[in-house]
């Protein structure tokens, strides 16, 4: 890694976010001061008021991009860092607030504020992918910190990141949960989703809303089919699939099919 | 001379705050002439996008205005939809979202005391650095933590966006063992936060006084955190869903974050100054004995104090966990059930920034059809900008390096949520 004795150059960036997938990384807390002799700090700007301005080897990037502003920061990053990791569904996939990108965003912006015309917004909050390239991402709401951990020690030891992309169903039954869809009828988004929380949800005996983002090839056409199965009435199906992780591409496309009927 | 001095200050992006603002300061002939606190994070429009969604879905969706304090959102909307539907929460469950509720307190009052503000006071650029000169603080720090995060994850699943709350209580039972892991270690932790508060009472803080009015809620019996009438300084005390008719609200032409005073114009600080000075005699009697022992009682004088506030706070949350989970009996249910109607209702608890405030307006079908969130940082916004005035002289008398430092250290008094407070927004209601 360039400069610095060999240790890696970290910078941290927040978008349109709760701040939640920046504080996973100070959660890692002893795990933080662990990796601290490989790793240097140069951009954090909620843990830190030094700033370096770069170049960067790995910028991790929290949050949505929902202004015109944003969209140029984002691009500076890209040019300045080696290696680009959206962190976080928001990230990823748009997040809670690309709920707004089903809705009228007149209407929306009009609503909230008594001066919409002072606010300078984006029609639709998108994922980091939609404007840069990226290397790699790791989705979750909040991003699970040691699936974090993890990446961040693949890339200190030059290898490519790869964590696992499988449906949440694996993961809970790994558990051994007993399955909430089956025995109890809830709807649970799990078979769609991609796994990394721990399952938490089925756990707590609630079905999956689905915060991770989908997992790699979901099916939500048969998903949907089951839930109707199961008696839910067309409009919850939609808003059960219209969740955090609604801007992914499968699931909008899936979206904008199954509402047209 | 200080006299004739006239400069800016430009902080185009404030760190160790969470969230994206900006200050700008104006000094003319030596006076303080124009502050702008100016907040740049981009809106995301929670209260319109909650508009249709399952009253169920509140507390999950509105979690995720903040990373740091979910919990406090998770409770608000909770509170505010049981009261719709006219239901009251067992003591069992009330004691584990108590648990739970602190142990966000100390979650976000560490990272910001010992993370984000010390560096202030003990010239470090940021935890990380500090951390080889007072390793015993950083560690002390993340154990309490480390602790507090423990207890969210044990009755919510885990830390940050707990998933086992929900209206009426909880999706499942905690059984009493699962809380062991906090009574195990409660004796060291709480030696660690009696030492984090001593660290901190021992800084050297600016010694200013001047006039705050401050508003939070007031508890009965305990310190407030879930719920409470709201009350002031001057001597107001009015019930929750009174909240908007005793405020205004302006929206500024340089900020995302709306601006609020009380209904007779005079800004307000929320937070745990104001909790602490207006409920100082709640707090648990061995906080009170560290504080005294080192000079320090309420009222506090000025808002660089809040950081003692915030350690003091800390320890007493420390106490009511090791309290209550020595307290804490089996629920015979998870939840609470009720049949859905249509209504109206405020809550407001206490975020470790301050007093947040949640109103809903439900539809037969459960549906919301209104949603109205008042974060605590929008309500500090003109009080930040005031207290640039008030200090206006330590910012004019030292040398321009310094100014700048304090009219950062100013905003971070507050320790701002800026994530949060772009949420700030009174719904207009339109075809209506």
């Amino acid at each position: 890694m360039s400069g610095n004795g060999g240790k890696l150059r970290l910078a941290v960036f927040k978008f349109s976010s709760c701040s939640g997938c920046q504080d996973e990384l100070i959660n890692l807390g002893e795990d933080l001061l662990s990796i601290i002799e490989k790793v240097e700090i140069a951009y954090f700007l909620e843990a830190s008021s030094r700033i370096d301005p770069g170049p960067y080897d790995v910028a991790l990037i929290e949050g949505s991009i929902s202004t015109p502003h944003e969209m140029e920061v984002v691009k500076n990053i890209r040019r300045n860092s080696k290696i680009v990791i959206p962190i976080g569904t928001c990230a990823v996939h748009g997040g809670p607030q690309s709920l707004r990108n089903w809705m009228d965003q007149g209407d929306v912006v009009r609503q909230v504020y008594p001066r919409p015309e002072w606010i300078n917004s984006l029609d639709k909050t998108t994922p980091i992918s939609e404007h840069i390239k990226v290397d790699y991402q790791v989705s979750g709401c909040p991003v699970n910190r040691l699936q974090l951990l993890s990446v961040l020690k693949q890339v200190l030891v030059g290898r490519r990141p790869y964590h696992r992309l499988e449906s949440l169903c694996q993961e809970c039954k790994r558990r051994g949960n007993v399955c909430v869809m089956v025995s109890r009828g809830t709807p649970c988004l799990g078979p769609i989703m991609v796994e990394g929380c721990g399952a938490l949800c089925p756990s707590y005996a609630r079905g999956c809303y689905g915060c991770f983002g989908p997992m790699i090839d979901p099916k939500p056409e048969a998903l949907a089919r089951r839930f109707e199965e199961i008696g839910l009435p067309r409009e919850e199906v939609i808003l059960k699939l219209r969740n955090f992780s609604s801007w992914s591409e499968p699931l909008r496309r899936f979206l904008e099919r199954y509402e047209r009927g | 001379m200080s006299g004739d001095k006239s400069f800016e200050i430009k902080v185009g992006q404030l760190a160790r705050v969470e969230g994206e603002g900006g200050v700008w300061v104006r000094v003319k002939n030596g006076k303080i002439d124009y502050v702008e606190v100016n907040i740049f994070e981009p809106p995301r429009f929670f209260e319109a996008f909650l508009r249709g969604r399952s009253y169920l879905e509140a507390p999950d969706i509105t979690a995720r205005i903040c990373g740091i304090c979910p919990l406090a959102y998770i409770f608000a909307a909770c509170r505010a939809m049981e009261k719709i539907l006219e239901i009251n929460v067992p003591e069992e469950i009330q004691v584990l979202r108590k648990i739970a509720f602190y142990g966000e307190w100390i979650e976000s009052h560490v990272l910001h005391f010992a993370f984000l503000h010390a560096p202030d006071f003990l010239g470090y650029h940021s935890a990380l650095e500090m951390a080889k000169d007072y390793p015993n603080l950083v560690r002390n720090a993340i154990a309490v933590r480390d602790w507090g995060n423990r207890a969210i994850e044990i009755i919510g699943g885990r830390a940050i966006h707990p998933i086992g709350f929900r209206i009426g209580g909880l999706y499942r039972i905690i059984r009493k063992e699962e809380l062991e892991p906090l009574s195990r270690n409660y004796e060291e932790i709480r030696r660690k936060g009696e030492e984090l508060l001593e660290f901190v009472l021992n800084m050297d803080l600016p010694d200013i006084q001047y006039d705050m009015t401050l508003m939070s809620l007031k508890g009965r019996k305990e310190y407030p955190i879930l719920e409470g009438l709201v009350a002031n300084n001057l001597g107001w005390e009015f019930p929750e869903d009174s909240f908007e008719e005793n405020i205004t609200v302006e929206q500024k032409m340089y900020s995302n974050g709306l601006h609020y005073r009380l209904r007779n114009g005079k800004p307000y600080i929320t937070g745990p100054i104001a909790r602490f000075n207006l409920n100082y005699d709640l707090l648990a009697p061995e906080v009170r004995d560290v504080l005294e022992a080192a000079g320090y009682r309420a009222p506090l004088k000025n808002t660089y104090q809040s950081i003692v506030a915030r350690a003091a706070e800390n320890l007493h949350s420390i106490i009511e966990v090791g309290r209550l989970v020595e307290e804490y009996s089996e629920p015979q249910t998870p939840y609470v059930d009720a049949r859905v109607r249509a209504g109206e209702a405020a809550a407001i608890v206490e975020a470790p920034r301050g007093m947040l405030y949640h109103r809903y307006r439900i539809d037969e079908l459960g549906r919301i059809v209104y949603a109205n969130i008042v974060p605590p940082t929008t309500q500090n916004y003109v009080a930040m900008e005031e207290d640039i005035f008030k200090v206006g002289d330590l910012i004019v008398k030292g040398p321009p390096e310094t100014a700048q430092r304090i009219v950062e250290m100013t905003i971070r008094n507050y320790d701002p949520c800026i994530s949060c407070s772009v949420h700030a927004i009174k719904l207009r209601i339109i075809n209506e």
